[in-house]
């Protein structure tokens, strides 16, 4: 490892090929907002389904899960399971309105009753700092990963991420940034299959063979929960940030704009669970395999982290061509995930900032693309300048920061708007504020950033993810700020939202 | 025959009540899992045959639990929601 591998560049290369072939189509198709954002609104279940996974299955969740599995046994499936249960929640409360309701973010349909330009601020807010956080820690993901993966320098996987990810976005936006996650979600899903079988061809195809071998060689307490869950109280703030959390990122959020209906909405869901979900149980059978075809001792060398344990395990049973896709597998997904990124924290600096608090609304189409593209650059510049910046950091934080902001500041407004008759502007702000501050601040002043980064004795705050708190706080903002100060425009406007919620746009 | 404001209220509280319940039934099962792993580790190692043990059972289920919810809702949806949405439209 550590050294330049040709395999590895060769598969790598071909995905940029093809990539970047899909980006030039989906550029000439590219020419309205609505194609900027939504890809026209004409992506079908299935592809949605598999563009959600794409969205969702980091790198973090294919080499960070199978990583843990491999060194700490059963619970890395504690993780993958915090990881999934968000789904249902996004089908039964999230999917069916964001798509009737709204037309490019979840502020849309946050806005939809309510004054536009408080709640564009304050989403935008909320949006950018789960975008910023998400970043970093992909960023940084992908110039360590690439570093250990293909042996080129931290700087250059940084610029390359970064660089790549431009070209998709700014000129093939939507309709490229679909199909980049779904070639990656076919991937990822293929390769992990793929090793998953030559894993089990070795133990006649029975994963309980594999289970029992691992308990026999490194003990019975491989297969029983360690000490990932200590102190309860703090599994149930992570838990609980996961879940909601996942039903308020923005970039999947996004998504649901690309169907051209609320059951596309719905199938794509269910695909994407059902993807999710196979995706996860692979990931513990490829832990295992590696804790016993490779062993723990080897893949704690190659990473502390454990991040190598996929890739060591496809040169295992696969060989040295096997690890070449593999690793290139994981880089075309840090990529995809980039991208998806960028572009929901573009549409939140044009769409909800530009467009419809500078310039109330009237923006002529070609200016929307214009403003949606030079945002593009500025969060693909700073998504590298924040890679570089943050180098060697420990950024470990902030996906679970980013899921508690979402969970805590985009959750609470948007299920308030849509199910809850006296929501107020004044509420959705306080919530939308409430819930991003107090996260931030918690984050601040817990374990996670005081112990673990800061290298102090003890923390202020108790728990390592603050959503036990701060999501309860958000709800509780957002009630008593709408109750203390009705609203009754916004309340009278509810029949037409549940009018538009069920029956659709007209 | 109900008016049309009535029916419309009417679909919304129905698909309202299913999905907090859903919601509330997802909650359930990951929380009762997290709590098991929390206070009964011992109990969740016990193996059921060897390299099975109670807690890899448990977890799969809860995925498993995610597709069933998930499935119950989609059924509701596409067969009783989606009939009613389609009449309601058709009456405007």
């Amino acid at each position: 490892m550590g050294t330049v591998d040709p395999v590895a560049i060769g598969f790598f290369f071909v995905f940029i090929m093809l990539t970047l072939g899909i980006t030039y189509w989906a550029a000439r198709k590219t020419r309205t907002a609505e194609h900027f954002y939504a890809a026209g609104r004409s992506v079908t279940g299935l592809q949605n389904g598999l563009a959600l996974a794409g969205d969702y299955m980091s790198a973090a969740s294919f080499l960070g899960i199978a990583g843990l599995v491999a060194l700490s046994g059963f619970d890395g499936l504690i993780y993958s399971i915090g990881f999934l249960v968000g789904w249902p929640i996004v089908m039964f409360l999230i999917a069916e309105p964001l798509r009737n309701l709204g037309r490019y973010t979840f502020a849309d349909v946050v806005a939809y009753r309510l004054s536009q330009r408080p709640v564009r601020v304050a989403a935008a807010f909320g949006t950018l700092s789960v975008v910023a956080f998400y970043l970093i820690a992909q960023m940084v993901g992908a110039g360590n990963l690439i570093r250990l993966l293909f042996g080129l320098s931290y700087e250059l996987a940084v610029v390359i991420t970064g660089g790549v990810m431009l070209l998709y976005v700014l000129f093939g936006g939507m309709i490229a940034t679909t199909w980049v996650q779904i070639v990656k979600a076919v991937l990822l899903l293929g390769g992990a299959f793929l090793l998953a079988i030559l894993v089990l061809l070795r133990f006649s195809m029975n994963p309980l063979a594999l289970f029992a071998a691992a308990a026999e060689r490194y003990g019975e307490a491989v297969l029983a929960p360690g000490q990932l869950v200590s102190d309860p109280i703090d599994a149930i703030s992570l838990g609980l940030a996961l879940m909601l959390g996942t039903a308020g990122l923005p970039h999947i959020l996004m998504r649901f704009y690309t169907v051209p209906d609320a059951r596309t909405a719905r199938t794509s869901v269910s695909y994407a669970t059902a993807f999710i979900g196979f995706f996860y149980l692979l990931t513990f059978i490829l832990g295992f395999g590696a804790m016993v075809l490779v062993g723990q001792d080897a893949v704690r060398a190659a990473d502390p982290g454990g991040n190598m344990a996929a890739p060591l395990l496809a040169a295992a049973v696969g060989g040295r061509g096997f690890l070449g896709f593999i690793s290139a597998v994981a880089f075309a997904t840090i990529l995809a995930v980039v991208a998806g990124l960028t572009l929901s924290g573009a549409a939140a600096l044009s769409h909800d900032l530009w467009v419809n608090v500078v310039r109330r609304g009237e923006v002529p189409e070609r200016e929307q693309l214009v403003v949606a593209r030079l945002a593009t650059i500025v969060l693909g510049v700073l998504a590298i300048v924040l890679g570089v910046v943050f180098k060697g950091q420990n950024v470990a934080y902030m996906v679970g920061l980013a899921f508690a902001i979402a969970a805590s500041a985009n959750f609470p407004a948007l299920v308030l708007s849509v199910f809850w008759r006296p929501f107020t502007t004044r509420g959705a702000q306080a919530s939308m504020i409430a819930g991003t501050l107090s996260a931030l601040v918690l984050i601040y002043l817990s374990p996670t950033i005081q112990v673990s980064v800061l290298g102090r004795e003890a923390a202020w705050f108790p728990l390592r993810n603050p959503g036990l708190v701060t999501i309860p706080l958000a709800f509780v903002v957002g009630i008593a700020t709408s109750l203390l100060r009705p609203e009754r425009s916004a309340a009278e406007a509810f029949p037409a939202l549940e009018r538009r919620l069920h029956l659709g746009a007209d | 025959m109900k008016d049309h404001k009535t029916a419309l209220s009417d679909l919304a509280s129905a698909q309202w009540r299913l999905a907090l319940t859903l919601t509330a039934a997802m909650m359930a099962v990951y929380f009762s899992f997290i709590l098991l792993v929390a206070f009964a580790k011992p109990l969740l190692g016990t193996l059921l045959v060897p390299g099975l043990s109670l807690g890899t059972l448990l977890g799969a289920l809860t995925i498993v639990s995610a597709w069933i919810l998930i499935w119950i809702y989609v059924r509701w949806a596409n067969d009783h929601y989606d009939r009613t949405v389609t009449t309601l439209r058709g009456r405007d």
